[in-house]
C-alpha cells in the first residue's frame, strides 16, 4: 500500500518541488535517448529468447515423438525387408502408426544437398519409414533387436543423437537472450546512474541550498528521481514501439527460413514487450534514488 | 535552546575552535565578534550542525546535535533561520520563490501562505522585486531576501553571519532594525559580524551581549554592551 501511495505520488508529481531543481537539458535528452536504444535492443533480445524457447519446446515435442527406420538391403530382399520392419512396427506397443516415405519426399529430404531434380529411383537410396510413437513412447533397444532379427537391413534412428544438441542449442540461445536482457537492464541502471550522478553534481548548489533551509534527503531525492524515471519511462516506451514495429515488420514465417523468420513474437507474448517500459522505469528509479542517497550523504 | 559544553571543532589536525562553552537563551540577542579567520562561521554552522563538534557536546533544541539522524536535523533547521554574507539562491527561481522555498521543501502549499509572504516582502521592503531573480538583485536587496527567506518558517533562532558584509552603511541600518525587531518578537538572534560600529549602533536599540572569539577559543561571553 506504501508502495502504490510513493508510485501514485512520483506520478502525480509535485510542481513546487519540481521547479526547485533546474532542467538539465543535455542529461534529459541523452537519459531518454539511452532508455529508447536499450528497450530498442531489449524488445529484440526479448524477441530472440521467447522464438527460440518455442523452438527448443518445438524440436523437443515434435521430435521427440518421432522416429525413422532406415532399410538398406539389396534390391531384391528391399520389398520383404520392408514388409517385414512394418509388420514389426504394426506390433510394437507404443507406436501410433508408420508409413513408407514416397520418392518425391526423400527427393525433397535430399534437395538441400542435391539440388531439385534428383533422379531417386536410379540412385541407391535406403527406404526410409517414418514412425510416430505414442506419448507412452516405445521400448528403443526392444524394437533394435527385433528389427535385427526380423529385418537385418533395417536400423532404427530415434533422432536423439542429433536432436539433443539442437534442443540443447536452442535453450542456450534463450538463455543468451535473458543474459542480453540482464546485461541491457545493468547496463541502463549504470548509464542512469553516471546521468543522474552528473546531474546531482550540476546542482549541488540547489543541494546545499534546500538542505540549508530544512530539506530532507528524501525531497531532494524525490525530485531527481522522478524526473530521471519519467524520462527512462518515455524513452523505452519509444524504444519499445520502434523496436515492436520492426519486429513486425520482419518478413513471414515460411518453411524455408523458419528459424530466422521465425525471431518475433506470438499470441499473447505481442504484450511482452509492453513490460519493457515498466521495467526501465523501475530500474532507474532504483538507479537514481541509489545515486542519490549515496550524493547526499556526502552533503551536510 | 542552543547550549556549548567544552566544544572544540578540529580540521585536518588544526583546531578552530576549542573549549567553548555558553548557553544561548530564548529571547536573546548576541553579537559574535571577533577577527577575520578567527572562528566565528565555524561556530554558527555548528549550531545549524553544518558541522559537528569534533569534541563536547552541542544541544540544539535539547538535543545532542551528534546524536541526530540527516532528517532530525532538516527538522531542527526549520526552527533556524540562517542569513550568510553571500546570500546563497537558486538562481533559476524569482526571489518570491526563494523567499518561499523553506515552506517548499518542508511540503507546505505555497498558496496558503500567499498572504505571509506578501506581507514579509512588504516588511522587507521588497515588494516590487517579487518576480526578479537573485542576480538581478543588488547587495542589500539580496540581503534582505535571505531574511526574509530566514524567517518565512517563523524560526526560534536566527543566524547571521556577517549579514551587513556586502552593503552600505545606511543598508546595514536597515537590516540591523529588523533583526532588532525580529528579537523584540522573541526569536533569538545571533549575528556574526566584525563591525563594531554595528554593535555600538545596536547598542540604544536592543538588550544586546557580545561573544568574542580570538585564537580560537571564547574569550569573552555575557558582557552587555
Amino acid at each position: 500500500m506504501g508502495a502504490f501511495r510513493a508510485l501514485l505520488a512520483l506520478l502525480r508529481g509535485d510542481t513546487q518541488a519540481d521547479r526547485v531543481v533546474p532542467p538539465t537539458g543535455v542529461s534529459a535528452s541523452l537519459t531518454v535517448l539511452t532508455a529508447g536504444a536499450m528497450a530498442f535492443l531489449c524488445v529484440f533480445a526479448l524477441a530472440l529468447s521467447l522464438a527460440t524457447s518455442r523452438l527448443a519446446e518445438r524440436w523437443d515435442s515434435e521430435l521427440a515423438r518421432s522416429s525413422t527406420v532406415r532399410i538398406s538391403a539389396p534390391a531384391a530382399e528391399l520389398d520383404t525387408q520392408t514388409r517385414a520392419a512394418q509388420e514389426v512396427l504394426r506390433l510394437t506397443p507404443g507406436i501410433a502408426r508408420s508409413r513408407i516415405l514416397g520418392e518425391e519426399e526423400q527427393r525433397l529430404l535430399l534437395e538441400p544437398w542435391f539440388g531439385p531434380d534428383l533422379p531417386v529411383e536410379a540412385l541407391p537410396i535406403p527406404r526410409l519409414i517414418e514412425v510416430i510413437e505414442t506419448a507412452e513412447g516405445y521400448d528403443t533397444e526392444g524394437l533394435r533387436l527385433r528389427l535385427a532379427a526380423e529385418a537385418p537391413g533395417a536400423v532404427l534412428d530415434d533422432h536423439t543423437r542429433w536432436r539433443r544438441p539442437l534442443v540443447h542449442a536452442a535453450q542456450r540461445l534463450r538463455l543468451l537472450g535473458w543474459v542480453a536482457i540482464a546485461l541491457i537492464a545493468g547496463s541502463t541502471a549504470a548509464m542512469i546512474t553516471l546521468a543522474a550522478r552528473a546531474a546531482l553534481s550540476a546542482n549541488a548548489q540547489v543541494i546545499a541550498v534546500t538542505r540549508l533551509v530544512g530539506a530532507r534527503d528524501s525531497y531532494i531525492a524525490r525530485a531527481f528521481v522522478r524526473r530521471f524515471t519519467l524520462r527512462t519511462a518515455l524513452g523505452a516506451a519509444v524504444g519499445t514501439i520502434l523496436g515492436v514495429a520492426a519486429i513486425a515488420l520482419l518478413p513471414s514465417a515460411a518453411e524455408e527460413g523458419a528459424f530466422l523468420t521465425g525471431l518475433g513474437f506470438e499470441g499473447i507474448s505481442w504484450a511482452a514487450p509492453a513490460l519493457i517500459p515498466l521495467l526501465g522505469a523501475i530500474v532507474a528509479f532504483i538507479a537514481t534514488r541509489f545515486a542519490a542517497m549515496s550524493v547526499l550523504k556526502g552533503v551536510t | 535552546m542552543i547550549e556549548f559544553d567544552k566544544v572544540a571543532y578540529s580540521y585536518s589536525g588544526a583546531d578552530l575552535l576549542s573549549d567553548i562553552s555558553l548557553r544561548l537563551q530564548p529571547g536573546s540577542f548576541h553579537f559574535l565578534t571577533g577577527p577575520s579567520g578567527a572562528g566565528k562561521s565555524t561556530f554558527l554552522k555548528l549550531c545549524y550542525m553544518e558541522l559537528i563538534a569534533s569534541t563536547g557536546l552541542v544541544q540544539i533544541f535539547g538535543q545532542d546535535a551528534r546524536g541526530m539522524g540527516r532528517d532530525q536535523i532538516a527538522a531542527a533547521r526549520r526552527r533556524i533561520g540562517v542569513v550568510h554574507q553571500d546570500c546563497k539562491f537558486l538562481d533559476h527561481l524569482s526571489l518570491r520563490e526563494n523567499v518561499a522555498l523553506p515552506l517548499t521543501v518542508a511540503g507546505r502549499d505555497v498558496a496558503d501562505s500567499e498572504a505571509d509572504i506578501k506581507s514579509l516582502m512588504d516588511w522587507v521592503g521588497l515588494r516590487d522585486q517579487q518576480q526578479q531573480r537573485p542576480p538581478e538583485l543588488s547587495g542589500g536587496e539580496r540581503q534582505r531576501a535571505a531574511l526574509a527567506r530566514a524567517i518565512i518558517m517563523d524560526p526560534d533562532i536566527i543566524l547571521a553571519d556577517e549579514p551587513t558584509g556586502n552593503v552600505d552603511w545606511e543598508m546595514s541600518q536597515r537590516l540591523l532594525s529588523l533583526l532588532i525587531e525580529l528579537n523584540k518578537l522573541g526569536k533569538s538572534v545571533i549575528v556574526a559580524t566584525h563591525d563594531m560600529n554595528l554593535i555600538r549602533a545596536a547598542k540604544a536599540q536592543v538588550s544586546a551581549r557580545v561573544l568574542r572569539i580570538a585564537n580560537h577559543s571564547l574569550q569573552l561571553a555575557g558582557a552587555d554592551l
